[in-house]
């Protein structure tokens, strides 16, 4: 069977797996925010980078090969990495402190296994609307990564493309495809996979928040490692 | 008129300083302790969702968050239609409740009062702190250290982490106390109530040691204002709105916190960040009242604990006509309180319902939701409002340092009055203002003058506004 060498360990594939995807089934995490193995890839976060024979490349869009030779820990990947992450925490307004996903946040999550301590870019404190228009959830756009989740979701699953990115850059922003721009004017529901596929604190269900006491929120359980390999996925 | 300004006795978390305001005669003719605090947060958690709050607002505090966190779960059970908890979520909250006035309370006076209790005003800065305490009453600061810590155990285990936890949520709480939980608590607290017990032997000894003398430092006479329960009895959590004038006639007794803009307004003055509140019955001049441990214990008819019980009938014995105004006694108020909440946790761990798993109520969406509790420093007030998708619209929050503020002005005036010997600002001076202040335990981290090395600039000015003398303290 073909084989990849992610650092010490050998990994066999089946033909088509992308590296992550290879990785994650012999249960060695790669840190990821836009990928989700329910979704097509993406490669838009950069978070899963790994060096393919000296190479950086994304994890999730790079198919495995015979033979690689793979490292994903290197002390320059988790440099990159870390960038990466402290970007985002710099260009949306991300206060974990008195955020109800603190603890089940995969953003929080990934920072802290990249160790990741704060943010060195300047914080842009952008102005960016709260979404309370819907019945039963709120669309929260300071804490929004644009990983695209739920509008891979909603388009592919849920068949109802509820949400999309418009603008490129740094204009990019997560919109509602309604008139009025608003949640509460779409058939967004509860049972969509988009409506609990967010990895961040932008959709949320309403009146709900910090029921799950600290101690037993989805990270304090488990760590990231261990939950976002083959199989355990939310 | 000469303006003496003290500046700044500021730390970290806010800016403080005190000037002293004299006539020709020289003599003070006001006092004003300028405080900057809490700006901003009724601002920036508009628009934010109203579940958020209790964990967003008790950022406020890094000393008392636990009472932020409950007077704004209080607020938001009302704005979710909820004016009964389950008995768990009631029970649960209350443990939270005396478990951080508990660990405030500990440190209050152990790391931050007793240095100046046990050695006196006058001893060296660099001797009077906790550290000083250590060496020379290693027992006692030991003590102080482990009462504290239980205080912050009990907060742990009802909301998750010793600060900032996410125990209480609209309509009830996300957790109940479970048996293994129960059992480490049930383990020291015996020696919790012992402990508090001599804090307050020691405290009333060295109160009566010089009795005369800690009873006219900073006296001045005031309406107290607190909660009670409805028999009467003191009150932390929850309960009916009383006050009592100097005179110790009821202003007026078991109104409903909801309804506290029918009884106090607040003042503005253009030099302070603080407002001023008042009873508006009485109106500015007279109305200004004090909150907080001697305004509880004086307020209330009993102490529904026997050990509290017993010292609040000896604290009342101390004045004839029945109301305790010393200034000083606020810390002994405040360690009958400490025995009050050790007794309190004792009898909660011992009931079932703090095991139950019915931990919330819904009711139907009110837009308005006000919630009233006794913090460690006094009555605070937590009032929102919020529109038709749950987003807040508006936000008033009266702390209790706040409720203090004219109080707090008034024994400044009678200190200095005392011991400002005309134009000469003297280390003696500043030292018995510190400890005017910190008798209020303000939540102003400039009170705490951790170890002591709180910093003391005095200027005196004269009425041109320049500066004539410059005094300093490190
Ligand atoms: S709302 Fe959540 S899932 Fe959607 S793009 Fe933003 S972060 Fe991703």
């Amino acid at each position: 069977m073909a084989s990849i060498q992610i650092d010490d360990k050998s990994i066999d594939f089946q033909p088509g797996q992308s590296i992550i995807q290879a990785a994650s089934n012999a249960g060695v995490y790669i840190p990821h925010l836009c990928y989700h193995p329910e979704f097509t890839a993406h490669g838009s976060c950069r978070v899963c980078m790994v060096e393919v024979n000296g190479r950086q490349v994304s994890a999730c869009t790079t198919e495995a090969q015979d033979g690689m030779q793979i490292s994903h820990m290197s002390d320059d990947l988790q440099q990159t990495r870390k960038q990466v992450l402290e970007m985002l925490f710099a260009e949306g307004n991300h206060v974990c402190p008195s955020c109800e996903k603190s603890g089940a946040c995969t953003l929080q999550s990934v920072a802290e296994y990249c160790g990741m301590l704060t943010a060195e870019f300047t914080f842009q404190y952008p102005q960016r609307e709260i979404d309370a228009s819907h019945e039963d959830f709120i669309l929260d756009k300071n804490r929004c990564i644009n990983c695209e989740l739920c509008v891979r979701a909603s388009r592919d699953i849920d068949g109802k493309s509820v949400f999309a990115i418009a603008g490129r850059g740094g204009q990019a922003q997560l919109i509602v495809n309604a008139v009025d721009g608003q949640l509460g004017s779409t058939d967004f529901s509860v049972q969509d996979r988009a409506a609990s596929v967010c990895p961040v604190g932008s959709i949320l269900p309403k009146h709900y928040g910090f029921v799950t006491p600290i101690g037993q929120r989805s990270f304090d359980l488990k760590p990231i490692e261990q939950q976002q390999v083959s199989g355990h996925e939310g | 008129m000469t303006k003496i300004t003290i500046d700044p006795i500021s730390r970290v978390e806010g800016h403080g300083k005190i000037t002293l305001h004299q006539d020709e005669n020289q003599r003070i003719t006001q006092a004003r302790l300028h405080i900057s605090e809490f700006r901003g947060f009724e601002k920036f958690i508009q628009g934010r969702p109203y579940w958020e709050v209790p964990v967003m607002v008790q950022r406020l505090c890094g000393i008392c968050p636990v009472s932020h966190h409950l007077a704004a779960a209080k607020a938001m059970d009302r704005l979710v239609g909820v004016s009964q908890l389950t008995p768990t979520a009631e029970k649960m909250r209350k443990l939270m409740h005396f478990g951080q006035v508990l660990q405030s309370h500990a440190l209050h006076f152990f790391h931050l009062s007793s240095p100046d209790l046990l050695f006196g005003y006058d001893d060296e800065v660099r001797h009077r702190n906790i550290i000083g305490v250590i060496e020379d009453h290693p027992e006692l600061a030991k003590q102080g250290v482990l009462l504290r810590k239980y205080g912050q155990e009990v907060v742990r285990m009802t909301a998750g982490k010793r600060i900032h936890g996410t125990g209480a949520v609209p309509g009830g709480i996300n957790k109940h106390l479970s048996i293994t939980e129960r059992d480490e608590l049930l383990k020291d607290i015996d020696q919790i109530i012992s402990w508090s017990q001599n804090a307050v032997e020691l405290f009333k000894t060295i109160f009566l040691r010089n009795r005369e003398y800690h009873e006219q430092f900073a006296l001045i006479s005031s309406n107290m204002f607190s909660l009670v329960q409805a028999d009467g009895a003191l009150e932390l959590y929850d309960g009916g709105l009383r006050a009592r004038s100097a005179d110790n006639a009821l202003i007026f007794d078991q109104q409903n916190p909801e309804k506290y803009l029918d009884l106090i307004h607040e003042h503005v003055e253009s030099w302070s960040f603080m407002k001023f509140p008042f009873i508006r019955s009485l109106g500015v001049d007279k109305g200004w009242y004090r909150v907080g441990p001697l305004a509880r214990v004086n307020n209330c008819d009993s102490i529904d604990t026997p050990l509290a019980e017993q010292q609040r009938v000896e604290f009342k014995a101390l004045s004839a006509d029945g109301i305790v105004q010393y200034t000083l006694a606020y810390h002994w108020a405040r360690l009958i309180e400490v025995l009050h909440c050790a007794e309190s946790i004792k009898q909660l761990l011992h009931d079932p319902d703090l095991q139950g798993e019915d931990l919330l109520v819904k009711g139907d969406m009110q837009a308005v939701g006000i919630g009233v509790i006794e913090a460690p420093r006094g009555t605070l007030f937590h009032h929102y409002e919020i529109n038709e998708d749950g987003l807040i619209k508006k936000a008033n929050l009266i702390v209790s340092t706040t409720n203090n503020n004219q109080a707090m002005n008034e024994s400044i005036r009678q200190v200095a009055d005392v011991y400002l010997d005309g134009r000469e600002l003297t280390e003696p001076l500043l030292n018995q203002l510190e400890v005017t202040v910190r008798a209020y335990d303000p939540c102003l981290s400039c009170a705490t003058h951790a170890l002591g090395k709180m910093p003391l600039q005095v200027d005196l000015i004269d009425h041109q506004g320049h500066t004539t003398q410059s005094l300093s303290k490190a």
